[in-house]
């Protein structure tokens, strides 16, 4: 063997070693986001509320300002996608503005709470998720079901979370999913319709809501304190209020995006 | 010692031709016969067939380089979630509607072209009597595995910029061996006696041309590593005015010195001709995918359009600037003066 081609080997080596590195990297990276660290922890007893107590939060977000014209979409792509042209980005009606995430950021302390065993369903349907905005408890199984006569895969981007992708022919069983850990705004696409766009929100508590067309959110149950309260748009970023609810009491807070946030 | 006042050859093919020639005034009238003879049955006949094969081959990879950054700008890169099977079959064709349309496609083109390297290998292995060509045909089969591998394991792995960006950057390699290929079995390269030209400015010209091929991948991995968000646009922007300055220092002094030579020519007029073409479509693809593009709800055609264009010129540019230093190696050494002891020179005066 000359010097030249053991020249050439050690390139190749260290090209291997380059590669390799970057894959463990990513490996590794990927291992300790999909280790269950909140998972494997054994569950704490949740911390009883006391329902005679419970405080109620309410409210509408508002847009101020001129809304912005929903862009077009086009599904010309795909002849199977036939639904609703427009993005749901930013959706404004007579100024209350929809899809907004509301829950309590802060105030909870340590407290626990159950997991609701009730899966929350997540559809594909005109080649669109149904809902836009999806919130969750950590740990709570999320079905996703493909009522469309085309093929989707669903492809979390998380921060947090381990990132999946998987494909979904039309009529094939629901996938269930669970997210481990808290995460605000997970973005969740279809790389094979590259418009379909959602978000899931994994929250530790049950005190949390999605506004609707009408702009309005509801959080019941909530023991009395002082709470920061998280609103949380796509686009439109996040906005952060006090509120501090009695026993038994029904607070009213309300918001208000400026279409400058964009 | 003396300096004299001829010119010596750093690198280049002449070496050997002078080595023969001052060997030849030695020989007898039929040795030298004997030697021609020898060295023409050593020479690689050109092979019509086998030039045209290596052209396509590299036509099929410049098709595929499209292909590729079809996928990435339309976000197609994991729309079929497996490799090497796609959707659980190595052999059904899936529909090919939406993102599956490119990644598939993408992957189709891929395997004609990894046929059509094979086959390239074999047939230069089995035609070709010169054993770097035959290694350099040999390498471009080892590429093209390692290159299939790279996008399998970006797509397993959910992109990660920096194998998405090595798998970019492998595959305009890929090209330039492709296009070198073509170039070293072409009839000019085989049949022509090379017309030699001395560089004898400081840098020299060679040096130039490979200073281009550098600052060119430099680019390449820096445009790679913005399209696969593993940085930002402002390295790849500010080394593009690096690119412009060396490319157009190299493509100036190839032409102001040696226009005479067709092979430097063509090459540095066409490396210069691409370079601003491929400036012009860098400003555009920032235009619709930076400027107004972002924030888009799916990818848009005048950002598909310019993207895809920019990645296409680019690796064009990336091949001339090769192919430019590779016949400026062959027909613009480097000159230099030769230290001869003077009294090994006294002794040849008497």
């Amino acid at each position: 063997m000359n010097r030249k081609t053991l020249a050439m080997l050690g390139v190749l080596a260290l090209l291997g070693l380059l590669l390799l590195a970057a894959c463990s990297k990513k490996n590794t990276s990927e291992e300790q986001s999909s280790s269950p660290t909140s998972e494997s922890q054994p569950p704490t007893a949740s911390t009883p509320i006391d329902p005679s107590t419970a405080a109620t939060v309410s409210g509408t977000a508002k847009f101020d300002g001129t809304a912005p014209k929903p862009p077009k979409i086009d599904m010309s792509q795909d002849p199977a996608c036939k639904g609703d042209n427009t993005a749901e980005t930013v959706v404004v009606k007579d100024g209350d503005l929809a899809n907004v995430f509301v829950y309590v950021k802060d105030g909870l302390g340590n407290r626990s709470f159950d997991v609701p065993k009730d899966s929350v369903v997540l559809d594909q349907k005109g080649c669109r998720y149904h809902p836009h905005v999806l919130a969750v408890m950590a740990g709570q199984n999320v079905e996703i079901k493909n009522d469309d006569p085309t093929t989707h895969n669903i492809h979390p981007t998380p921060k947090d979370n381990r990132e999946w992708n998987e494909s979904q022919p039309p009529s094939a069983a629901p996938l269930q999913k669970t997210f481990a850990r808290e995460e605000i705004m997970l973005p969740v696409k279809c790389n094979q319709h590259p418009w379909m766009k959602m978000y899931v929100n994994v929250v530790k508590s049950p005190f949390y809501a999605v506004t609707g067309p009408d702009g309005k959110y509801e959080i019941k149950g909530l023991p009395p304190g002082d709470y920061t309260l998280a609103f949380v748009h796509e686009k439109l970023g996040e906005q952060d209020q006090k509120v501090t609810v009695a026993p038994k009491d029904s607070k009213t807070v309300d918001t208000t995006f400026k279409a400058g946030g964009m | 010692m003396i300096r004299t006042s001829g010119v010596g050859l750093r690198h280049g093919p002449l070496q050997s031709f002078r080595k023969i020639r001052e060997s030849d005034s030695q020989l007898s009238h039929a040795g030298r016969r004997t030697k021609e003879l020898f060295l023409k049955a050593l020479a690689t006949p050109y092979n019509r067939a086998h030039h045209v094969f290596a052209v396509f081959t590299a036509g099929a990879t410049f098709l595929l380089i499209i292909a590729g950054a079809l996928v990435t700008s339309n976000d197609a890169g994991l729309s079929v979630p497996d490799w090497p099977t796609t959707f659980g079959s190595l052999t059904k064709m899936p529909h090919m509607v939406g993102g599956v349309k490119f990644e598939h496609g993408h992957r189709m083109v891929a395997e004609f072209v990894g046929v059509l390297t094979i086959i390239l290998a074999i047939w230069t292995w089995r035609v070709e009597r010169r054993r770097w060509l035959r290694l350099l045909a040999v390498a471009g089969v080892g590429t093209v595995i390692a290159q299939g591998i790279l996008g399998g394991i970006t797509v397993l792995h959910m992109l990660p910029p920096a194998i998405s960006t090595a798998h970019a950057a492998l595959a305009q390699t890929f090209f330039c061996i492709a296009v070198l290929i073509a170039l070293f079995t072409g009839r000019r390269w085989i049949e022509e006696q090379p017309r030699i030209e001395f560089d004898t400015r400081s840098p020299s010209l060679i040096t130039l041309t490979w200073l281009s091929v550098f600052v060119l991948y430099v680019q390449l991995i820096l445009g790679a590593m913005f399209r696969h968000h593993g940085i930002g646009w402002v390295p790849h922007v500010l080394h593009a005015a690096v690119v412009a300055f060396v490319l157009s220092w190299t493509a100036v002094r190839a032409l102001s010195q040696f226009s005479h030579v067709d092979e430097v020519r063509t090459p540095a007029v066409t490396m210069l001709s691409l370079m601003i073409v491929q400036l012009c479509l860098g400003f555009t693809a920032f235009l619709t995918r930076v400027a107004w593009g972002h924030g888009a709800v799916q990818p848009e055609l005048p950002m598909v359009i310019s993207t895809v264009a920019h990645v296409a010129v680019g690796a064009l540019l990336l091949a001339t600037a090769i192919v430019l230093a590779v016949q400026v190696w062959r027909h613009v050494p480097v000159a230099f003066e030769e230290e001869v002891p003077t009294v090994e020179r006294k002794a040849v005066a008497a």
